[in-house]
């Protein structure tokens, strides 16, 4: 269909620019723009350590700090973005990178972010001398820190995995590196990439006290933000203000799921690569609303437009007839070469590691740190375990409900993405009140925030199990033990280990948050890994938070290689055929 | 003689094996491609068919020897040398449009030239009006003539065809095979040469000037035929009949492996690939052959019409009747053996004991694993062992096929069991009180 302007508004105002859905767009354009360069400008102001920066529990002051929040985390969103880009390009062409930057964001991966950002706090602020920015640096980078690694990882798996032909294809046609990127890969990751941006967002909101109200290395800042306010709010114990800080945080997911992901994410469906349309395309007011408008659409061709325009400056200057295509040989020395290196700087590592652990802390400490690491791990499998005996049998119940799993798969998804910590301050009354031991009592919160991600994964798994199965175990009267035994469990395991694997990795990092908690003046701690590196980051003691936060990637990272891998494998390989 | 444009010279390809031995794939190939020829590769699947395709593509670089072309070596992908994919390859997320100038922006072509060259090719393919549409739209013929619009418009001098019309339904495939066929006599494409990799073998011969039956283990060329038939050529006419009847002989000759003299039943040796046939297929296919109005002997075109199976689907289906000796296969013909008349009056029971027999006197590696169970008190082994026997002749993929094919070879003869869980092979229950049969 096509549209018809001239029926509401005079052709000149018509042809004078843009239709009516430019004008009714443009407020909400310039209200962003307006928004973004004041937040900007917020952010640069003149500092100096030390100096209080003012901070109300105030709700009139809420939009506020939730503008400042809001532009923190897309701010890091966008440089996990360019992050991304350049770790899944480095790694996925060039072979030697691949070796070295793998395993480094595995390890990456399982550094908790209060452990990133005691460590650069202070160059951080150093960058910036006399101004706010600096302090402003560091948070973006605890945020960054929450939300690069995923992202980096799925879009380096997908660009691995671009199916051969399609490769091939991108070859004989002659697209160059800079080409391939744009037109092959990027779009190929997109869907993976989309989804993993959302739960980086999650990770971030959940992060938000942590990033925003500095408490590490002796520094002792409150950035202007929820996460202050939160903060603030718990020294004060102030419940009101908490409920109230709920409330504004839920308007922050929402705008972000309206205006952000919403309109990306059905943006992003072109680039499904499977086939059949059988699932409803998923859609966004936002975004039908911008296609419809001609002005702003005409920008966006533009800004295209000059994309394109780069494919033509970085081609391929020759084809595989000239002698510059000629493969080169020796490469083969080279990589035994940089392999000797790695292994050297790896093994000069463990060495200066042994040795700082030696002298700074002592062997029995570590002993104890491990001690500690097995009661988190205790915890954690434990909560896992059952948060997977709860939610389950939930998830198949829901699935199995087309009409149920529509509805709730989207509640679930939008808890997980809500802070548990803010839950934090009532589990403390409670606790305290009756007298509880805390290192029974604190271990739920663990995974308060994390077992959402077991449940829409098991309702996924659940609502895709083939009509023809369901119709089929009817038939057959499969019953109680066995119709789980023989038919349901099998069907969602493979959805279930996957994630309960995104499960214990937030539980392990939510354990520096929930094994340490504070209301005003009392302050709760249950023995663990998470707790031992939130004291040391308070005190800002350097060897024992480097020290904790070794000892929980060993931890993380056995558990990722012993455990989940294997399981994740099995699943792959037994459950479907 | 015409001007070569694509001269391959003693080319030897291998590839590491997972225990890091090498396996040739192409052993001594040479071959040249001529001007204004279109020629077709047929082989098993495994032949090596579609690497040297890749080769010529210069997807692929070789171990040994020259690829050369128009007298320049090549070292990778040239911009003169295009090629249609099997499934496609097409761009989800690019309009058709923007899918056939993908060569062209690569290049740099400037916007307005480039939509123009576009159009044009959409034209000529038979696509006009479905510039915007996405490839998700269309159905698979309407996709494949996207892929060949993107492969002509950047004007190709050779036109690679990598089985492009096998994902295709049979009637869209011949209409599709026809209009290329159409063109290139009209001289409506720029193209100066073509080639087919083909699996079926009346494609192959309804198209081709020259048709190479290439042998696989390692593969290599074993038999040309040149087709001097016009275009275009009736599939029902007597002359190409005899032709496809002389391709299916040199296809079944001495089943595979070179230098080996054609019509005498073939000896298996114990890594040898095995032919993948399911039981279902076998029975269906003796079913048929016993059968009116066959009789217990047939000829492969006839009987591929008859069964409805395609030349891939059919020829090792009758590699494997004629391995296990339950039928003969001569010149492109099947003839059903006594024992074959046998399984196929028998009823179950009879139907796996004899097929068990036969499997162990055929299939030196059934036998191998049947007796080394028999050497083991427990009766049963991991097939990890197996496994890499036969990579150390296959390559990962294939001999994990061969494997499977084996297992369910056993299974239907009741020779061994598979534990699927356990990735255990294990003789059948019973069979260890019982002497070991021979």
């Amino acid at each position: 269909m096509t549209r018809r302007p001239g029926l509401f508004f005079p052709r000149q105002v018509v042809d004078a620019g843009g239709n009516r859905w430019d004008w009714a767009l443009l407020p909400l354009v310039l209200a962003a723009l307006v928004l973004l360069a004041y937040g900007g400008a917020q952010m640069a102001r003149p500092y100096h350590v030390g100096e209080a920066l003012p901070l109300s529990l105030d709700p009139w002051q809420l939009p506020y700090y939730l503008l400042r929040t809001t532009l923190r985390m897309l701010l890091a969103l966008l440089a996990s973005l360019l992050f991304s880009f350049a770790f899944a390009a480095a790694a996925s062409r060039w072979r030697p990178a691949e070796k070295l930057l793998v395993p480094l964001l595995d390890i990456l991966q399982s550094i908790p972010i209060l452990g990133f950002l005691s460590i650069t706090v202070t160059g951080f602020i150093a960058l910036f001398p006399g101004n706010l920015f600096g302090v402003e640096c560091a948070a973006i980078f605890a945020i960054f820190t929450s939300q690069a690694w995923n992202m980096a990882f799925s879009l380096y798996q997908s660009m691995r995995t671009v199916p051969g032909e399609l490769q091939e294809a991108a070859r004989v046609f002659q697209l160059s590196g800079w080409q391939r990127f744009w037109r092959l890969e990027l779009p190929f990751a997109m869907p993976g990439l989309l989804w993993n941006m959302m739960m980086s967002m999650s990770g971030g909101w959940f992060f938000v006290v942590a990033s925003e109200a500095i408490a590490v290395s002796g520094q002792n800042i409150k950035l202007p933000g929820v996460g202050s306010y939160i903060a603030l709010a718990i020294e004060a114990r102030n419940l009101n203000a908490i409920g109230w800080a709920i409330g504004g945080m839920l308007v922050g997911i929402l705008l972000y799921d309206q205006l952000l992901f919403r309109p990306l994410v059905a943006w992003a469906d072109k680039f499904r690569f499977e086939e059949g349309g059988q699932e409803s395309a998923p859609s966004s007011w936002l975004l039908t609303w911008a296609r419809r408008t001609e002005r702003l659409g005409r920008l966006v061709d533009r800004a295209t437009g000059a994309l394109v325009r780069t494919f033509s400056w970085f081609r391929l200057q020759h084809d595989g007839t000239s002698i510059r295509a000629r493969p080169r040989p020796g490469t083969h020395t080279v990589e035994r070469v940089w392999d000797a290196v790695v292994a050297a700087g790896v093994m000069f590592a463990v060495w200066r590691l042994v040795g700082f652990v030696h002298a700074e802390v002592g062997w029995a400490e570590v002993g104890h740190v491990l001690l500690l690491g097995l009661a988190t791990m205790t915890r954690v499998v434990l909560l896992i375990a059952l948060a997977a005996l709860v939610w389950v049998p939930v998830g198949i119940w829901i699935g199995l409900r087309p009409v149920w799993a529509g509805r709730l798969q989207a509640v679930a998804q939008f808890l997980a993405a809500f802070p548990a910590n803010l839950m934090f301050p009532g589990v403390v009354v409670l606790i305290v009140h009756w007298k509880l031991n805390p290192d029974l009592w604190l271990s739920p919160l663990m995974v308060f925030g994390t077992q959402w991600y077991i449940l829409f994964n098991v309702i996924a798994g659940a609502s895709s199990i083939p009509s023809e199965l369901r119709f089929a175990a009817g038939n057959l009267g499969l019953k109680g033990w066995l119709k789980w035994k023989r038919y349901l469990l099998p069907a969602v395991f493979p959805s279930f280990v996957t994630g309960a694997i995104t499960a214990s990795g937030g539980s392990w990092n939510a354990s520096i948050v929930a094994e340490y908690v504070t209301w005003g003046d009392t302050t709760l701690e249950a023995h663990g890994l998470g707790s031992y590196i939130a004291h040391m980051t308070a005190v800002g003691d350097f060897p024992r938070i480097a020290l904790g936060i070794g000892v929980m990637c060993v931890f993380v990272m056995g558990m990722n290689h012993f455990v989940w891998r294997r399981l994740y494998r099995l699943a792959e390989d037994r459950m479907h055929s | 003689m015409a001007t070569p444009i694509l001269e391959l010279q003693g080319i030897r390809k291998s590839f590491r094996a997972a225990d890091g031995t090498e396996r040739p794939v192409l052993e001594g190939v040479d071959f040249t491609l001529r001007e204004g020829e279109i020629v077709a590769l047929l082989g098993r699947s495994g032949s090596g068919k579609s690497t040297l395709l890749r080769i010529m593509a210069g997807l692929i670089g070789v171990d040994a020897g020259s690829v050369q072309y128009r007298g320049q070596p090549l070292y990778g992908p040239a911009r003169a040398i295009s090629m249609v994919f099997q499934s496609f390859a097409l761009f989800p997320w690019l309009t058709v449009q923007q899918n056939v100038e993908l060569g062209l922006e690569a290049r740099g072509v400037p916007p307005a030239e480039r939509a123009e060259r576009a159009e044009k090719a959409i034209a000529l393919i038979g696509l006009a009006g479905f510039e915007g549409a996405l490839p998700r739209e269309l159905s698979g013929g309407m996709r494949q003539r996207v892929g060949i619009a993107r492969a002509l418009v950047t004007e190709p001098d050779v036109l690679l065809m990598d089985e492009a019309f096998s994902a295709l339904d049979v009637l869209t495939g011949e209409r599709l095979r026809d209009d290329i066929l159409e063109l290139w006599q009209q001289g409506g494409m720029p193209t100066q040469a073509m080639l087919v990799v083909s699996h079926n073998i009346e494609e192959a011969v309804l198209m081709a000037d020259r048709v190479l039956v290439f042998a696989s283990d390692p593969g290599r060329v074993r038999s040309q035929l040149a087709i001097q038939l016009p275009r275009p050529r009736d599939p029902d006419s007597l002359e190409v009949r005899e032709l496809i009847d002389e391709v299916y002989a040199l296809m079944t000759a001495g089943a595979g492996r070179a230098g080996r003299p054609a019509g005498e039943a073939e000896k298996l040796r114990l890594h040898d690939r095995l032919p993948e046939a399911d039981v279902a297929r076998m029975d269906g296919l003796l079913e048929l052959l016993a059968d009116a109005p066959f009789n217990g002997h047939a000829d492969l075109p006839q009987l591929a019409e008859e069964s409805e199976l395609t030349d891939d689907e059919l020829l090792p289906v009758a590699h494997a009747i004629g391995l296990l000796g339950l039928a003969q296969l001569q010149q492109g013909d099947l003839h059903l053996t006594p024992i074959g008349l046998r399984y196929v009056d028998g009823g179950h029971v009879l139907r796996q004991e004899i097929f068990g027999q036969q499997l162990l006197a055929h299939v030196p590696l059934a036998a191998h694993i049947r007796h080394s169970l028999e050497q083991d008190p427990a009766g049963a082994l991991p097939e990890q062992p197996f496994l890499r026997l036969l990579q150390q002749h296959q390559d990962a993929h294939e001999a994990e096929r061969s494997l499977r094919t084996v297992i369910e070879w056993g299974r239907h003869g009741e020779v061994f069991e598979y534990d699927f869980h356990a990735r255990q092979i294990r003789l059948p229950d019973g069979a260890l009180d019982e002497e070991p049969e021979d």
